[in-house]
């Protein structure tokens, strides 16, 4: 099982033949998904390594029937890449890009409303079954198959969490980079769900940070909805407001979006809050045995 | 990018919201003649990024330009809760019949935006919010069918009569400056209605999206009129995202989210993290100069963490990283490392074999910060000199 990418995925990647699209394309290719088309316009005819080029996603669709994009081009494209993927019939549009103006997002976002179609991102690091298939830049090295469902809002603290998972011989079923943009696609809410209903997974954890509501609204999903274990960790409790730590949603405003009220929300639900990445790990560890 | 009030008036003014007579003043000089063209009467405000400026004496009240030459020389050479102020804007005073407030914002919780009118204006909305909910009214707002007239008459319909109009034409613009300024934040605060019936924006705060400026040159180069800090230029310049904070222990990670937690296990072990910097998602030789340069340069950093995760970085090109900036720049004083991830062992190895004596490896995170914050408190070379 896993959950939004498999053995099932087949994958055309848009931006194929950028410099990062080209290298992440053949890693994931590398770690065993199905990677049947890429997507440049104007490139269309040329192959990469094996993998056919299109000018278009309908084009591809139409040739090698993926239902799974990842798109790689740039931010002023990009919000275009996934009206195409989605109108060209792709179930789960993975978005990698980082700098996408947020009022595309937000008319993505409203266009996808009642579709059937699956984003995730933008500015994230992908999604990983591990064992199944790779969509994205995560380093699949670190990563185990297991019975873990993970979802972040950040990358390289992912790979760190994941990495305390599998040094102390825990795998993941999923691991989900959401993104850390303000106004994006699979959120917490979303992920948790869907690792409730996955029967390999066997429990969560949720990696959530400063700014935004979505750690208090998983929180609130989480006491109502779900009855596998949750650990959770949220970062920024040093980080003052008013100052942007990075990511575009990474900031305190008012007196919302702490790091503080976050982990309290979690733990009033049920959840067990790490206070470090080493602890979360623990947790995972004792969760798991008790 | 925030906007300063001036600037956001500018635009507000632009797309025909009405404003009231005012001129930018750089010196005490400049606003005594503005104040003498608007009639004397004025109001000399600090132009800053900060909130509270009426009751912290960013504002000024004065009957005449002499007045008004003194109010702008105390706030210029005072500035403002620690900024300094380089300008500040002269505005007529008006007779104000009643003051609301007006915003429209990105929801992120739903991935709209938000429009709130209250009858309650001119001091901080959350306060409103708290004491008196009811004075309130919100409309969510979708970029697909946009802001309609029955939102305008929704929103401006607990204000008094005599406002609906003028409200619902502030309203309107405010929609129109929001998406075609690419902004995610558009607020007015005191939205006044006049004595003799006008509606106008006496204070303007607009947030643009960064992600959108390449599209918006106009608002984009108004960056060059804010005040530059040269550490956070040359970190910017090189693609670093830097944060000065006020701490001891410099702090370098690769990622937003890892730096971040960085900051809290530093916390955690009894230090204060003087700075956030992601050198992001790799870690060359180059980029980790200049991120130890910019740390460095901070007086008060007494020892530096540098926490790097590889992922499809690896190790042994991080280690090289560190290595190679270390011969670059002069450190003076105890560098933490804690190298993870792929090909972790092979860079440890790396940063043994250097063996700088300003280096001081670590296993992992806890015991990075443990050690950092234990060296920012012994003595370091540069107190000495």
């Amino acid at each position: 099982m896993a959950i939004l990418v498999g053995e099932t995925t087949r994958l055309v990647v848009q931006g194929i033949t950028g410099k990062e699209g080209t290298f992440h394309t053949l890693r994931n290719r590398a770690y065993g998904t199905q990677v049947v088309a890429g997507v440049t316009p104007g490139k269309g005819g040329e192959s990469v390594e094996g993998i056919p080029v299109f000018d278009t996603v309908a084009e591809a669709a139409a040739e090698t029937e993926p239902n799974t994009a990842l798109v790689f081009v740039p931010p002023r494209f990009a919000a275009d890449a996934i009206y195409e993927a989605a109108e060209a019939g792709m179930g789960c549009v993975v978005c990698v890009t980082e700098g996408i103006p947020v009022q595309d997002m937000t008319r993505v976002v409203s266009y996808l409303e009642g579709k059937d179609v699956i984003l995730i991102g933008p500015n994230c690091p992908g999604v990983i079954s591990p064992g199944k298939a790779n969509v994205g830049i995560i380093p699949g090295e670190i990563c185990m198959p297991g019975g873990v469902g993970l979802v972040s809002r950040s990358g390289t603290l992912t790979y760190q969490i994941v990495h305390e998972l599998s040094q102390r011989g825990i795998g993941q079923s999923t691991c989900v980079g959401m993104g850390g943009d303000p106004v994006h696609g699979v959120g917490f809410v979303d992920a948790l769900a869907r690792f409730e209903d996955d029967p390999e997974t066997r429990a969560m954890v949720m990696i959530g940070e400063i700014g935004g509501s979505d750690e208090e609204r998983a929180a609130e999903y989480i006491e109502e909805r779900v009855a596998k274990p949750v650990v959770a960790y949220v970062a920024g409790f040093s980080a003052p407001p008013g100052k942007r730590m990075g990511h575009a949603g990474a900031i305190i405003t008012g007196s919302s979006g702490t790091a503080q009220a976050k982990a309290e929300a979690l733990e009033a639900a049920g959840a067990r809050v790490g206070r470090n990445p080493s602890e979360v790990g623990d947790l995972v560890a004792a969760t798991l045995k008790g | 990018m925030d906007l300063y009030e001036h600037q956001g008036k500018e635009l507000f003014g632009r797309h025909g919201i009405p404003l009231v007579e005012s001129a930018v003043a750089a010196t005490a000089d400049e606003a005594r003649r503005a104040a003498e063209l608007l009639g004397g009467r004025v109001a000399v405000k600090a132009q800053v990024q900060i909130g509270g400026r009426g009751k912290g004496g960013g504002i000024a009240l004065v009957k005449d330009p002499s007045e008004a030459e003194a109010a702008a020389a105390r706030i210029l050479a005072e500035g403002f809760r620690g900024s300094p102020v380089t300008r500040v804007l002269v505005e007529k005073l008006v007779d104000i019949a009643d003051e609301f407030y007006a915003a429209i914002t990105l929801d992120r919780s739903t991935g709209k935006y938000v429009a709130m009118v209250s009858v309650e204006g001119g001091m901080d909305i959350e306060e409103v919010a708290r004491t008196n909910p009811a004075a309130i009214r919100r409309a969510r707002l979708g970029p697909i069918l946009g802001l309609k007239e029955f939102h305008v008459r929704f929103l401006t319909g607990h204000l008094p009569p005599a406002a609906h109009e003028g409200a619902g034409t502030v309203i309107r613009a405010m929609w129109e400056v929001l998406l075609g300024a690419d902004a995610t934040l558009v607020e007015v605060n005191p939205l006044c209605l006049l004595a003799d019936g006008r509606v106008v924006a006496l204070d303007s705060k607009v947030t643009l999206d960064d992600n959108a400026l390449y599209r918006q040159p106009e608002l984009a180069a108004l960056r060059d009129t804010f005040p530059v800090d040269p550490t956070q230029a040359r970190a910017n310049e090189k693609g670093l995202q830097y944060v000065k904070l006020d701490g001891e222990v410099g702090i370098i990670g690769n990622g937003a989210g890892l730096v971040m937690a960085t900051l809290d296990v530093v916390t955690q072990a009894g230090g204060r993290p003087a700075n956030f910097l992601d050198v992001g998602g790799g870690a060359s030789a180059d980029s980790m100069a200049t991120s130890l340069e910019v740390v460095l340069s901070d007086p008060g950093v007494r020892s530096v963490l540098v926490n790097i995760f590889g992922g499809i970085t690896r190790g042994e090109l991080v280690a090289q990283g560190i290595v190679a900036a270390l011969a670059r720049v002069d450190a003076d004083v105890p560098i933490v490392v804690r190298l993870d991830g792929t090909n972790a062992e092979e860079g440890r190895r790396i940063l043994a074999e250097a063996g700088h004596p300003m280096i001081v490896p670590a296993a992992t995170m806890l015991e990075a910060a443990r050690k950092a914050v234990e060296l920012a408190r012994t003595p370091a070379s540069r107190e000495v000199g």
